[in-house]
Order: C-alpha cells, then sequence, then structure tokens
C-alpha cells in the first residue's frame, strides 16, 4: 500500500533519530569527560551532530524517490 | 507605491519645465501653422513644376508625348490644349502614308505613255483581285488623256476593288481589242489615204520643179549663146524666137512649178495633221504606221525643199545671166542710138554697108569712132580707178548674199536633221515600247500561270478538307447509330438480367430464411448459455467483503470462455480483463471508499510535496497547512475544470463528493490529477480503483452483449 509507506517512513525517521540522538549524546557525554573536562559544548555538539545527522538521514529518505542517482543517466527511463 | 513614488518624481521634474514646454509647445502649433502651410506651398510647387516639365519635354519629344497620353487618361486633352495636335500620333502618321501612296501615282505624263496603260490596268485589275495587297490602280479610262479626269477616276477606285468575274474581264478585253482595231483600220486608212496624195502632188511638184529646173537651164543656156555666139542675122532671129519661146516655157513652167509647190505644201500639212491626230489616239498598234509617215513626209519634204533650192539657185544663175544680156542689150541699143543719130540714113545694120556710105559718113563714123574709144578709155580709167571700190562694194554685197543663202541653207538644213533626229527619237521608242510590251506579256502570262497554280493548290486543299469533314459527320452518326443499337440491346440485357436475378434471390432468400431458423435457434441457444455465464461472472463481483477483494474471476471467466468459444467479441472481451482480477479479484467500491476516506487525511498532509519540494521544513509546512485549512467535505464537480481546481484540496472534495454519489470513474479521474507526494500515497488506491473500474467495465459489456444476443435471438410470437 502506498499511503503506508510514508508511516513507514516516519517510523524509521524517528528510530533514526533516537538513535542517533542518543548515540550523540553518549559521545558527547563520552567526549566530554574523558576529553573535554565536562564542558557541556561537547554534549550540545553531540546532540547536535545527532540530531543533524537524524535530520539529514530522515529528509533523504523522505526524499529518496525524486533523487537521481549518480549512475543514472539524465533522459534515460528508469527500469523498475 | 513605486508608482506614486514615479509620478512625484515625474511631476518634481517636469513641473519646473512646464512652462518652457507650453512655450515650446505654442512656438510649435504656431510654427505648426506656418509649416502646414510651407508644406502646402511646397507640394503645390512641386506638382505645378511636374506638370510643367512634363509638358515642355512632350513639346521635345513626340515619342515621349505619345506614351504619356497612352498611359494617363485626360493628358492628351490637356497636351492638346498646351502644344496643339500631336504630329506623331500613330493615327495621323497612317494617314500620311496613304496618302504619300496615293499621290505620286498620277504624276503629269505626256500622252504617249498613256497608249500602253490601257492593257496594264487591266492586269493591275486581274493582279488585285487575286492577292489581298490593295494595289492602287491605274487609270482605267480609255477616253483622252486629260490628267484630271484621270485622277477623278482613280479616286473613285481608292476604296477596296472587287473582283471583275473573269467573263466581264475578258468581255471588256475583247471589246477592247475590237475598238483598237477599229480605231487602227480607221487611222491607217486614213494615214494611207493622206500619204498617197501627199505623195502624188509631193512628186508632181518635185517633177515640176525638174520641169522648171530644165527650163530655166535652157532659156539660160540660150540667152547665153545668144549673147556669145556670133550668128547670121536670119538665124539670130531664129534665135531671139527661140529665146522668146524658151523664155515662155520657163516662165511658164515656174508658174506649174510654183503651184505645184503649194499644193503639194498644203498635201503635206494635211498629212502632217492627220498624223498628229493620230498620234492622239492611245491605240499601241497605230504608232509604227505614224511613224512609216511621218517618215515619209520628213523625206517628201526634203525632196521637195531639195528640189526649190535647185530652182532657185538656177533661177539666180539665169537672173544673173539675164541681168548680163540686159547689160548687152542696153549697150547695143545705145550704140545703136548713137549710131542712128550720127547717120540717120544709115539702117542699122551696118555690116551690109560698105558700099553704100561716104567718105564723110566714114569720116564720121571713124570720128565718132575715135570719140567713143576715148571715151571708153576714160570710161576704163575712171573705172579703173574706182575698180576697187567697186570690187568691195560688190564682194560686201556678194558676202551679204552669200550669207543670208547659207543662214537659209542652215537654217533648212538644221530643221531637216532635227527633223531626222525627232523620227530617230520615235522610232527607237517604239522600239523600246515594243519591246517593254513584250517583257510586260510575258511576266502578266507568268502571272497568270502562278495564279492558276496557286488555284489549284488551293482547290486541292479544299477538296481535302471538306472530304475529311463529311468523312468526320458521316462516322460520327455512324457512332450515334451503333451506340443507340448497342444501348437497346444492353437494356434488353439489363432487364433479363434483373429478372433472373430477382427470381433467384427470392429463391435463396427462401432458402436462407430456412437455414437462418435453424441457425437462429442455435443462436439463442448460445446466447443463453452466454447469458448464464456472464451472469455468473457478475455475480462473483458482488462477492466482494468489506474488506476484502472478491474471489478470483478465474473461474467464471473460465465458464465464459467454454460457453462461448466461437464469440469473438466474448472471448476478446474475457480476454480484456486485467490478470490482477482473474487471480485476485477485486475490491468492492464500498471498500475504496472507505479507503479513500482513510487516504485522504495522509493526502492532505502531503499536499505541498513534490520534486522540488521534499525537505523536512517543507514537510513541516505541508503539515501545518493539512492543520490549519479547512475544505468542504464533499464539493460539486464543476463541468469543465480550471487551473484553481486542481489543488488537491480541492480535487480531494470534489473525489469524495463523486464517490458519495457512486461515480467512481470520476472520483479517480480526480485524484489522477494530483501530483507530487500526494499522488505517490494514492498510487496504490488508484491502481485498485481502476482495476475495478476495468472489470466492471467488461463485466457491463459482456452483461449488455449477452442481452443484446439474448434479444437479437428472441423470435418475436
Amino acid at each position: 500500500m502506498s499511503e503506508k509507506e510514508l508511516g513507514k517512513k516516519w517510523d524509521r525517521c524517528l528510530a533514526d533519530c533516537a538513535v542517533k540522538v542518543g548515540a550523540g549524546l553518549g559521545l558527547g557525554v563520552v567526549f566530554s569527560v574523558v576529553f573535554f573536562k565536562r564542558h557541556t559544548w561537547p554534549i550540545s555538539f553531540g546532540l547536535g551532530t545527532g540530531l543533524g545527522m537524524a535530520y539529514s538521514n530522515c529528509q533523504n529518505d523522505l526524499r529518496s524517490h525524486y533523487l537521481l542517482h549518480r549512475s543514472m543517466k539524465v533522459g534515460w527511463t528508469k527500469q523498475q | 507605491s513605486p508608482c506614486y513614488v514615479s509620478l512625484a518624481l515625474y511631476k518634481c521634474l517636469y513641473g519646473r519645465a512646464h512652462p518652457t514646454n507650453l512655450q515650446h509647445h505654442r512656438h510649435y502649433t504656431s510654427g505648426e501653422s506656418s509649416g502646414a502651410a510651407k508644406v502646402v506651398a511646397v507640394g503645390l510647387v512641386t506638382l505645378g513644376s511636374s506638370i510643367g516639365g512634363t509638358v515642355l519635354y512632350a513639346k521635345w519629344d513626340p515619342k515621349f508625348r505619345t506614351a504619356v497620353e497612352k498611359n494617363i487618361p485626360y493628358s492628351d486633352w490637356l497636351l492638346g490644349m498646351a502644344l496643339g495636335p500631336n504630329p506623331y500620333s500613330p493615327v495621323t502618321a497612317h494617314k500620311k502614308q496613304v496618302s504619300k501612296f496615293i499621290t505620286p501615282k498620277y504624276p503629269t505624263t505626256p500622252p504617249d505613255v498613256n497608249m500602253g496603260l490601257e492593257s496594264s490596268a487591266e492586269a493591275s485589275h486581274i493582279i488585285s483581285a487575286i492577292s489581298e495587297v490593295p494595289s492602287v490602280p491605274a487609270p482605267h479610262d480609255t477616253e483622252a488623256a486629260v490628267l484630271t479626269e484621270e485622277c477623278k477616276e482613280c479616286h473613285h477606285h481608292e476604296g477596296p476593288l472587287k473582283e471583275r468575274p473573269a467573263e466581264e474581264v475578258t468581255a471588256r478585253l475583247a471589246q477592247q481589242e475590237q475598238e483598237d482595231q477599229d480605231i487602227l483600220a480607221s487611222v491607217s486608212a486614213s494615214l494611207e489615204e493622206s500619204l498617197a496624195s501627199s505623195a502624188k502632188t509631193t512628186l508632181q511638184a518635185i517633177g515640176a520643179q525638174e520641169a522648171a529646173l530644165q527650163a530655166i537651164g535652157s532659156h539660160t543656156h540660150k540667152l547665153k549663146e545668144a549673147m556669145e555666139a556670133e550668128v547670121p542675122p536670119d538665124q539670130k532671129s531664129a534665135q531671139w524666137r527661140d529665146l522668146e519661146t524658151a523664155l515662155a516655157e520657163r516662165r511658164s513652167t515656174v508658174n506649174d512649178a510654183g503651184a505645184a509647190l503649194l499644193k503639194a505644201r498644203d498635201a503635206l500639212d494635211s498629212l502632217r495633221s492627220v498624223i498628229d491626230k493620230a498620234k492622239e489616239s492611245k491605240v499601241a498598234a497605230v504608232q509604227p504606221l505614224v511613224l512609216a509617215a511621218e517618215e515619209n513626209l520628213h523625206s517628201m519634204v526634203v525632196d521637195l525643199d531639195q528640189a526649190v533650192t535647185k530652182v532657185q539657185s538656177a533661177e539666180s544663175e539665169a537672173k544673173i545671166v539675164s541681168q548680163y544680156t540686159e547689160l548687152v542689150n542696153e549697150a547695143k541699143r545705145q550704140f545703136q542710138k548713137e549710131l542712128s543719130s550720127l547717120t540717120p540714113e544709115i539702117q542699122a545694120n551696118w555690116k551690109g554697108l560698105t558700099g553704100k556710105l561716104s567718105a564723110d559718113d566714114l569720116n564720121a563714123l571713124i570720128a565718132h569712132a575715135h570719140r567713143r574709144i576715148d571715151q571708153l578709155n576714160r570710161e576704163l580709167a575712171e573705172q579703173r580707178v574706182r575698180e576697187q571700190v567697186h570690187i568691195e562694194a560688190a564682194l560686201e554685197q556678194q558676202k551679204l548674199e552669200d550669207q543670208k543663202a547659207l543662214d537659209k541653207a542652215v537654217h533648212t538644213a538644221t530643221q531637216h536633221s532635227k527633223e531626222e533626229a525627232r523620227l530617230e527619237q520615235e522610232r527607237k521608242l517604239s522600239e523600246l515600247r515594243e519591246v517593254m510590251e513584250a517583257e510586260m506579256r510575258t511576266q502578266l502570262r507568268r502571272q497568270a500561270a502562278a495564279h492558276t497554280d496557286h488555284l489549284r493548290d488551293i482547290l486541292k486543299v479544299q477538296e481535302q478538307e471538306l472530304r475529311s469533314e463529311a468523312e468526320q459527320v458521316l462516322n460520327s452518326k455512324m457512332l450515334e447509330q451503333e451506340t443507340h443499337y448497342r444501348q437497346l440491346t444492353q437494356e434488353q440485357l439489363d432487364n433479363f438480367t434483373l429478372d433472373m436475378n430477382a427470381a433467384y434471390a427470392r429463391l435463396k432468400g427462401m432458402e436462407e430464411a430456412i437455414d437462418s431458423h435453424v441457425i437462429a435457434e442455435e443462436e439463442a441457444r448460445k446466447a443463453h448459455q452466454l447469458w448464464l455465464s456472464v451472469e455468473a461472472l457478475s455475480y462473483t463481483l458482488k462477492t466482494a467483503g468489506s474488506d476484502l477483494p472478491t474471489k478470483p474471476l478465474e473461474s467464471a471467466v473460465q465458464a465464459i470462455q467454454d460457453s462461448c468459444c466461437n464469440n469473438e467479441f466474448a472471448l476478446a472481451l474475457a480476454s480484456a480483463l486485467p490478470e490482477e482480477s482473474l487471480r485476485r479479484g477485486v475490491y468492492s467500491e464500498a471498500s475504496l471508499r472507505s479507503r479513500f476516506n482513510s487516504l485522504r487525511s495522509m493526502v492532505r498532509r502531503v499536499a505541498l510535496i513534490d520534486e522540488s519540494h521534499n525537505s523536512l521544513y517543507q514537510y513541516f509546512l505541508s503539515y501545518l497547512q493539512a492543520a490549519l485549512l479547512f475544505e468542504e467535505k464533499q464539493a460539486m464537480p464543476p463541468t469543465q475544470l480550471t487551473n484553481e481546481d486542481l489543488d488537491p484540496f480541492k480535487l480531494l472534495s470534489y473525489a469524495s463528493y463523486c464517490l458519495e454519489h457512486e461515480d467512481l470513474e470520476l472520483a479517480a479521474k480526480f485524484v489522477n490529477q494530483l501530483r507530487g507526494e500526494a499522488r505517490r500515497v494514492v498510487q496504490d488506491w488508484l491502481t485498485e480503483a481502476r482495476l475495478t473500474l476495468e472489470t466492471r467495465q467488461v463485466v457491463t459489456l459482456l452483461s449488455a452483449y449477452a442481452n443484446a444476443v439474448g434479444l437479437g435471438t428472441t423470435q418475436a410470437p
């Protein structure tokens, strides 16, 4: 069902976001603790990075239908 | 707001310049009016100068003038008013040419030339009758050669000549010849008569002159003899008597000669007049006669003149001799007188007086003789002295007389030579004329021959043409008849064939009717079967659950295919069912409707997303729009879609309206208009809807077909 795809995509997106943000947060904490003397900025950095990556992935996922792969030549029909 | 700004700017800029602009305008308007007048003036001047230039050039170059007159309608009136009529217009030029051709044909020809023109006139008539050339005819008048009359005649004939019929021409020619012959005969007769008479008289005159000459000669000779001869007295008297008779004879002959001469001269004059009259006639054959007569006349005149001169010379000689005799007689008489005065009694004849005279008489006689001798000596001396003068005077006289005689002789000689030259010329002219006549005759003969050849050719050609025409007519008539006959036979044949065909057709019809009954029943059975199977198919369609598809239609379709194996339409339709419906079955409309309702919210949410707008932010905006925008649940779709109606929300309302009203097709159409992500979302629904629609269409067609077939095969009671 094509109408379910979007929902699937959103699910993936959220999951990915959670993962990424969590990972980012974790890494940020780690780095903050380990390397950066408990500053908050690595945490926010990690968070932001995670969020950004999640955002970007989500966007790419949502856009994926409209983007032409590099290997595709312009003007040729995409064989499905 | 930008426009207001620009307006203010404009006002600011131009507000200041406005008075100067006005000024400019005023100046311009006033200048404009003078400018308009200037333009009008310039135009008028140009027009006038062009017209003037055209007129002047037309005056100088007539060809240009004719060209202008030809091309511009009223220019010839204008140019005629300005310059006078056109001397080189084509009409007047033609007239001039024609008149030039006409006028020099009638110069002042002497009457001699006209004699040959009569026959040439006829020839020209014939020539003009043959050819198309409008030859100007020579004068055909056979009367007196008055040139003005001739010209009038010719002007009458300036119009187109009609051909005279050949008989008329020959009749005229014959008549002409007859007339000529008559004239010739009369003229020759008159000429001969006058020639004969003049010849007779001339001969007579010459004879008389000769006789006179003879008489004069004899008389002179006798006189000389009488003067010089010493003859005895009785013979002397006889001599004198002879002399007398000779003198008388001479006189008479001279008179006769004179009379004869007069008569001869008269006869010659009459001959000359006759010749002149004959010359005036135009018959050509007269001329040699005239020429001969003239020559005769000339010779007679010459002979006559010669005889007259001879007589005159003889007469002059005789005059000398007579003068001499007179002188001698005078001397003798003087001597006799003296002698008689001296010796009155002695008679004249002193020779016989030897014994009768006395000494005194002799002495007196001798003294008288001496005195006479002295006198004569004196006279002789005087004479000798005056000799020279006398001789000179005599010479002068002689010279004068000689001159006179010479002049006269020269004059007569010149007359004669002139006459001879003229005759020679006339002779040559007549010869030339004859030659020309012969030449003309040969040419005319040639012309006539050419004419006959030409006529022959034309007749041949005409014959050919007429023959071909007649053949053509014959052929066409024959063809007509043939086609008519063929038509009739064909009609007959056609009618017969028609009847036969009709009968055969009826027979065939009957057979076919029977056969068709059989077939119809068979068909009815088949149709029944088909209908049943189609009904089964449509029943399977109804077995759709709320969200489950129907049963697969395969079996029903198989049943159909079995039942109507030889019905191509049904087979085609049965095979036209989509694969999915066969395998899986189709969804019902109700399920699709419910699905659509759940789809709708999804579509609303992704309304803004398409190829170019598909970032997460756009997604956020799209979700926001979906949350904030409210549209009608169901909107009636218009009959024609505009661009505004392609908005996704509107489309959804239209589609849902259609679905509520059980119009799946229209709903699918509306949904089909969605673009972008919304389209992707509804893709599956659309496919299902298409499937259902196709299947339903095919089934409807099949059932309609089955119904139709069933109806078709049912027979009315």
